[in-house]
């Protein structure tokens, strides 16, 4: 996907990368975006501190309760449980699982591709037709069915996630290698007696890191729906742990009582999806990188 | 264009036998032994042994691979250890059921994204160049399962519009175009078109800002066209892209709406496919998972000879 600007499609190229932080900053939504994602996280981290209850502790008197209640100011859970606390603590799994499978999949998927890109050959053919056959499958089917064959946990949702993450990145870091690989800088570089660690790490990876990080950023978001939705499925983490996937199919038990607190799990992974992407957008526009 | 399609469709065939080889590692990749989820837990040393030369489990993974495939190109997925019914029976009436919902959702995610990427663009007034902006983001950020709880909510709990789950009125599985039917669709297709439509949408608008750069923009303005007729370049050089989001989008939609089927218990592919991993039920995963991608695959291949056959600039070495 090609993404340009409004103004016409001219695309910012002066100032080059050093100038991104404060195009970035200019930009109110996404600044209010990065804002909204770092308030979660400092609260995901301070859980134990911002929690009003401990999220495992049930009281049957407060099975679907209210928003609003007393001690329970998000309503309960199906087990009376405070939901309040349980968003809170569920933060740290649902944001680890929208990062660390895109921030895995960045690192293998970009040494992959640069290598195949650099190496050419036979070597692209092999890494690039096997990225093929994963590209064959519908994304989240893919998600799915490896998290389901290997089992419900974390773990296995993360490396199905990082599975799924892999071969698009792969493709945007060979597509740039190959186009830079016979530059003339490039070349230059070489016939300098630079080795092949040398020119990679000066010459390739800096023109490969914009592309696929300006996409992975935009992938996060991709993670995060994903992630619930194999908590949703039940793939995820295993109870009692809080995750805002499992929970948002937990609650939905309270669809008729208490429509308003089945809501809760998946307004925040919906908000936190839109500031990802709100945010993405802005890095977009700040590099002026065309995808 | 032939000797093209003829390379695309050689090019498409390693894939798919790519494919069956990572689908039916799938079933390896589990830990434990598959033999575990056919039998029952008392079972004897002699019932596992029986069970193992059965299922041909013990033999080399690589003539189970070749025994395996040989019967698929057959039609053979073997049966479901559920309900002992031939996968590929289970399989097919579950893919005509989610092919209804893509068809529906389909339609809806192209005529939503095309009327919001054509409004986002810019060929219309600016000021909803923004509205539209703030709501394909949105659409792209949607996580659908909640849509699709969120819909249930207002239009079934609330308000009593929409039945909130099912295919049809009577439990018989049989479906039809009528009035009677076409409600039980409206949510599932609504919630399953929010993201495409969306990512249908930005395709298509970034494809036109990108056009409307070009060089020849300048002249076509320069030699004085009307603005329409400047519009009618600009769209037809943004069919391509937004064809090929438009088909990506309807092939992920029948192997990707697992979340949405199971939402509204829509007996699809993906409904199928989340019972086949929870009652560990291995040959209906294998033939489900294998059966989409096949199908993805050449949805595909249908979308890149299109695209090329409109654009001969993309063709792929």
């Amino acid at each position: 996907m090609s993404y340009l600007h409004a103004d016409g499609g001219a695309m910012i190229r002066a100032g080059g990368r050093h100038a991104a932080w404060p195009r970035f900053m200019k930009q109110k939504a996404a600044m209010a975006a990065l804002c909204f994602i770092a308030a979660i996280c400092v609260l995901a981290v301070g859980a134990d501190i911002f929690a009003p209850e401990d999220p495992y502790r049930t009281r049957v008197a407060m099975q679907f309760a209210d928003i609003g209640t007393t001690g329970r100011l998000f309503g309960g859970d199906e087990l009376g449980r405070d939901i309040l606390s349980r968003l809170l603590y569920g933060a740290r799994i649902s944001l680890v699982m929208a990062i660390v499978p895109v921030a895995v999949a960045l690192v293998i998927g970009g040494a992959l591709g640069v290598v195949a890109g650099y190496r050419g050959g036979i070597v692209n053919s092999i890494i690039m037709r096997c990225m093929d056959v994963f590209y064959a499958f519908p994304s989240v089917l893919l998600a799915v069915a490896i998290a389901g064959a290997l089992g419900p946990g974390i773990a296995n949702a993360i490396i199905a996630l990082i599975l799924m993450f892999i071969p698009p990145i792969a493709r945007i870091a060979e597509s740039v290698t190959t186009e830079i690989r016979d530059h003339d800088y490039v070349v230059a570089a070489r016939l300098s007696g630079a080795g092949t660690l040398l020119i990679v790490g000066t010459q390739i990876l800096p023109n490969v890191a914009g592309p696929i990080l300006v996409f992975s950023a935009s992938q996060i978001s991709v993670s995060i729906i994903t992630a619930s939705g194999l908590g949703f499925l039940g793939l995820g983490v295993t109870p009692p742990h809080a995750e805002w996937g499992s929970m948002l199919a937990a609650l939905r038990q309270a669809l008729y009582v208490n429509p308003v607190v089945a809501m809760l799990p998946g307004l925040m992974i919906f908000s936190v999806s839109v500031a990802f992407n709100v945010a993405a957008d802005g890095l977009v526009r700040a590099l002026g990188t065309k995808q | 264009m032939i000797s093209y399609a003829i390379q695309r469709v050689l090019f498409a065939l390693p894939i798919a036998l790519g494919v069956s080889l990572v689908v039916f590692s799938l079933v390896h990749l589990a830990p434990g032994d598959p033999i575990s989820a056919i039998l029952p837990n008392e079972a004897s040393e002699e019932m596992v042994i029986e069970a193992r030369r059965e299922f041909g489990l013990d033999r080399s993974l690589i003539v189970q691979y070749g025994i395996w495939l040989g019967k698929a190109l057959q039609g053979d997925l073997g049966s479901s250890i559920g309900n002992g019914r031939p996968v590929l029976d289970e399989v097919l009436s579950a893919l005509k059921h989610s092919l209804i919902l893509s068809l529906a959702a389909g339609l809806l995610a192209c005529l939503a994204g095309v009327l919001l990427g054509l409004l986002s663009a810019g060929l219309g007034r600016s000021r909803w160049q923004h509205v539209v902006r703030v709501v394909t983001i949105t659409g792209v950020s949607v996580p659908h399962y909640w849509l699709a709880i969120v819909l249930v909510i207002v239009f079934s709990v609330r308000l009593g519009w929409l039945p909130p789950l099912g295919m049809s009125p009577d439990s018989s599985a049989g479906w039809r175009p009528d009035l009677n039917h076409l409600q039980f669709l409206v949510l599932p297709a609504i919630a399953t078109a929010a993201i495409p439509a969306a990512i249908i949408a930005r395709t298509m608008a970034a494809s036109i800002q990108e056009i409307l750069s070009r060089d020849f923009m300048i002249t076509l303005r320069a030699k004085g066209l009307p603005r329409s007729r400047i519009n009618v370049h600009v769209l037809r050089n943004a069919m391509p892209t937004t064809l090929a989001a438009i088909g990506l989008q309807i092939g992920n939609m029948l192997g990707g709406s697992v979340l949405v089927e199971t939402v509204f218990a829509w007996p699809g592919a993906g409904f199928l496919l989340s019972n086949a991993i929870f009652q560990r039920d291995l040959p209906l995963l294998q033939g489900t998972m294998l059966a989409l991608a096949l199908i993805f695959v050449l949805i595909n291949l249908l979308v890149d000879l299109t695209q090329s056959w409109l654009d001969p600039r993309i063709r792929r070495a």
